[in-house]
């Protein structure tokens, strides 16, 4: 039995974190408490897509949910809905963990796990086993094998385009493309507005 | 790089995938281009539920450690999204700038009283550990942050650099060859702030070349100043400044 998912199943996500940030951005802790509820499992899961070690994973999620409370008053909602606020800077921390001098180290060797990896699709398949919502792991499966390739590398795995490029020896255009065209076809499969 | 080059950018930005200069030219590009902005702006949502579809479970104490600590972090006063402040600085120019800031901690120094002030202490000394380790992470942090921005200057017979992560909110002085402060006394670095001088914390005495992640939020402040003051530091610059570095963007 998984855990529950707390968000991200409606359209309209419960509770009202919107009006919960601007709580929390009074300084209001038990609203936070409620946001770090809704939130603290998908910006867990994130950062350890992206970092796979649970430490530095879980280190790096705390940090990103102390910074929600921390900046919850420079959060402006016309810039975009507040969960996505939460997950982009809970993405961007991990990703910046992950090219810190500190996971220098690491970086080395996922790199050379790469560099012995000829079957990328095999990374695809990691995640995807991960994923807990059946409709962005069938949207996955309607981009080319390229196009998923590049998505899954870059979000999941924190690659640059270009180390993206090097991963799957691909010219950087095409890389810049299929990223893009992968995240068109994510963006109207998932049916996502912004 | 064209135009048609950076538009195509728009999926590699919005999952992160850009780096140092390439990030920094699609970031100008966005300002003007409506459609790009468009096209984050839904990559971004896109990814997002690509976040959401990676959630675990979390160890509930994750949940405890969490909520202790955000008892003691202070928040950011509502101001200006860091973009915005970016591009203020830009319109304002940092010469006069620079020159009336010089001003502001000069007048600081010499009129004392009034300035808004907060001096945060560590609660224990297990905190202190924890917010030592911290320190560390949020200096790799700041250094290797793809939008770090710095500035050098000689800092009492030394070099200093200041670096500024406007994402990150947080600086870094980098102080080398420094001569030690006289007996008694600290050099303790300053954020100005619009005319407010917030204490940035103090430096190790003892050594001439140190790396020191500033206390408290960028903000808005457009330079950092460095003073010296009695050991244990001021509540606000008892003294001229020795070096004053405008905050780079």
């Amino acid at each position: 039995m998984k855990e529950p998912v707390h968000i991200g199943r409606h359209p309209s996500p419960k509770p009202d974190l919107q009006r919960l940030l601007h709580e929390v951005a009074l300084g209001d802790q038990e609203a936070f408490a409620t946001v770090y509820d809704a939130v603290a499992g998908s910006v867990l899961g994130v950062a350890r897509a992206v970092l796979r070690d649970h430490a530095q994973s879980e280190e790096v999620a705390q940090d990103v949910l102390v910074e929600v409370w921390r900046t919850a008053p420079r959060y402006r909602p016309e810039r975009g809905t507040a969960i996505n606020w939460i997950l982009t800077l809970a993405h961007r921390r991990a990703v910046d963990r992950v090219r810190s001098v500190e996971a220098a180290a690491a970086r080395d060797t996922k790199a050379a796990q790469l560099e012995h990896q000829p079957a990328y699709d095999e990374v695809t398949e990691q995640v995807e086993r991960r994923l807990e919502q059946e409709q962005v792991r069938r949207c996955l499966r309607t981009l080319t094998d390229l196009q998923r390739q590049s998505v899954t590398l870059a979000y999941y795995r924190g690659l640059t385009y270009r180390e993206v490029a090097h991963a799957l020896a691909l010219p950087l255009g095409t890389v810049k493309t299929r990223l893009r065209d992968g995240l068109i076809r994510l963006r109207d499969c998932l049916g996502v507005t912004a | 790089m064209t135009t048609t080059d950076l538009h195509a950018l728009t999926g590699a930005y919005a999952v992160h995938a850009l780096h140092g200069e390439e990030r920094a030219a699609f970031e100008r590009h966005l300002t003007g281009c409506e459609t790009c902005a468009q096209e984050v702006a839904e990559f971004t949502a896109t990814a997002g539920r690509l976040a959401l579809a990676s959630t675990v479970s979390t160890r509930p104490v994750m949940r405890e450690q969490v909520l202790r600590r955000v008892t003691t972090v202070r928040q950011v006063p509502p101001g200006t999204a860091p973009l915005e402040r970016v591009r203020r600085g830009m319109r304002r120019g940092r010469g006069p700038a620079r020159w009336a800031l010089a001003a502001s901690v000069a007048a600081a120094a010499a009129f004392g009283g009034g300035a808004v002030w907060q001096y945060e202490r560590a609660q224990d000394a297990r905190h202190e550990t924890a917010e030592a380790q911290q320190r560390v992470a949020d200096v790799a942090g700041v250094l290797t942050a793809p939008d770090a921005a710095s500035r050098s200057a000689r800092v009492a017979g030394g070099a200093g650099t200041i670096v500024v992560s406007a994402d990150r909110d947080q600086a870094v002085f980098l102080g080398s060859g420094m001569a030690a402060p006289p007996a008694g006394k600290v050099y303790q670095l300053w954020f100005a702030d619009d005319g407010k001088m917030r204490s940035a914390g103090l430096m190790d005495p003892d050594r001439g070349s140190q790396t020191v992640l500033l206390k408290g939020a960028v903000d808005d402040a457009s330079a950092v100043g460095i003073t010296v003051e009695p050991t244990g530091g001021s509540k606000q610059p008892t003294s001229e400044p020795v070096a004053l570095l405008g905050v780079p963007t």
